[in-house]
């Protein structure tokens, strides 16, 4: 069975960090496991966890009062699913859901901040690569605010 | 690239009447229609070809064909109802009488992808033109190594052909995300360029065949060159306002190209000086 240290060698969000900052980061770090439809977190629980998937879809959703639960992003391997634990209020905004068999990567979110603050040139480097993260996500929201398929003509 | 002083095809202005024989729905806004040409043999269609569709006393647009490629039979066109003349077209009742000109246009290299792998990225109504592309590559599947459709629409119920979509899934991968979907969705949510990063393919032998609005197509050539697909081999079908279809009128014109004459079909690599000039 690979180490923790192995596996997250692997994910592109720690993609090139020295293999002792791998090992702090595998120190906050176990893996878990969720059945279809099993919630990973609930729109305002404490967000003290962050994942990165291995294997399966998370769908992030938020509620509509009258409307039901609607999809905002799903995420799969290798992604990142989660932020909020790096802001105050730590709290989570929205729901995540399993959408098949999930299991994934959870670090405790304290415990990471925690050796941020001790270790500051390590919190630059996990802010960067959260950031790229972000970044990445902003610029799929805008491009589905485009509505890019919306109604053309016949011209 | 040909150039725009080349000689226009006038012999094709002349609409072919052609009866409706089949019509399918295949979402909200979007009809699958079977035409028979009423008279002379069945054009024999190569993929990516489009003909120009008129519906009498209303007007002409141009559809790309969705059918089996390269071989007679009806001419099998979806078509969304975006304004007056698709709308008649999608209204078009089984024995109604359409006019046909074409097919015009370039093919999608299919056969020439032959020995590596392929992608094929569609957005929205773009699937339509790609359908050829899926089904000649399965219908030649072992002369390709790893054969992807990656495919995006607005909904759940945007999606087109969705019944043969899962039938594709036994020769090809088939990955598909919407922008937007209510929980009980439990496919992708995102936009189509981030499954080009997820997809398994060898970038250095891959064909990409990419057709859909062409922001989606624009973020998608960057995924695509971002994994290293060479931009020779980035197949882009541009569909700007064609009219005549045979090179004359020049609606089409983008740079030293018309569209209706020397494309839709276009490699990224000659395309690219193109496409970022505003004016244009």
């Amino acid at each position: 069975m690979r180490s923790l240290d192995d596996l997250l060698a692997d994910v592109p969000l720690f993609e090139g960090l020295a293999p002792g900052r791998l090992s702090l980061l595998a120190g906050c770090a176990h893996n878990v496991h969720f059945e279809a439809g099993e919630q990973l977190f609930r729109k305002g629980d404490q967000a003290d966890t962050f994942y990165v998937v291995r294997h399966g879809g998370v769908a992030l959703e938020t509620f509509v009062p009258a409307g039901g639960s609607i999809v905002i992003e799903t995420l799969g391997a290798e992604e990142v699913v989660g932020w909020s634990w790096l802001f105050p209020p730590y709290r989570w905004h929205f729901d995540g859901r399993a959408l098949d068999t999930v299991r994934a990567t959870a670090f405790d979110a304290a415990c990471l901040r925690r050796k941020c603050d001790d270790d500051p040139a390590l919190g630059y480097e996990l802010m960067g690569r959260f950031a790229q993260v972000v970044i990445d996500r902003l610029q799929s929201t805008r491009l589905r605010l485009l509505d890019i398929y919306g109604r053309g003509d016949d011209r | 690239m040909a150039t725009i002083a080349e000689e226009p095809r006038l012999g094709a202005l002349t609409p072919l009447p052609a009866r409706v024989a089949d019509r399918i729905r295949e979402t909200g806004d979007t009809w699958t229609l079977e035409l028979e040409v009423e008279a002379g043999a069945a054009p024999v269609i190569a993929p990516g070809q489009f003909m120009m569709v008129y519906a009498f006393g209303i007007g002409e647009v141009p559809i790309s064909v969705s059918g089996p490629p390269n071989r007679p039979g009806p001419v099998v066109l979806t078509v969304r109802d975006v304004g007056a003349v698709s709308g008649a077209i999608c209204r078009s009742e089984p024995g109604a009488v359409l006019g046909l000109r074409g097919p015009f246009g370039n093919a999608w290299p299919v056969d020439e992808a032959a020995g590596g792998d392929v992608v094929v990225v569609a957005g929205g109504i773009g699937l339509a033109p790609l359908r050829p592309v899926v089904l000649r590559a399965i219908e030649r599947r072992n002369d390709y190594g790893s054969v992807s459709l990656l495919y995006g629409a607005r909904t759940p119920d945007d999606l087109l052909y969705p019944v043969e979509r899962e039938a594709w899934r036994d020769e090809i991968a088939v990955e598909v995300t919407v922008d937007a979907a209510g929980g009980d969705w439990t496919g992708r949510v995102g936009v189509v360029p981030k499954l080009v990063d997820a997809a398994e393919f060898r970038p250095e032998t891959t064909t990409a065949f990419v057709c859909g609005p062409e922001i989606m197509m624009h973020f998608t050539v960057e995924a695509l060159l971002a994994r290293g697909v060479p931009a020779e081999r980035i197949m882009l079908s541009m569909e700007r306002d064609m009219r005549c279809g045979v090179g004359l009128c020049g609606h089409c014109q983008l740079g030293p190209t018309l569209i209706c004459r020397d494309g839709p079909v276009y490699s990224f690599a000659d395309l690219a000086p193109w496409l970022e000039v505003r004016e244009l």
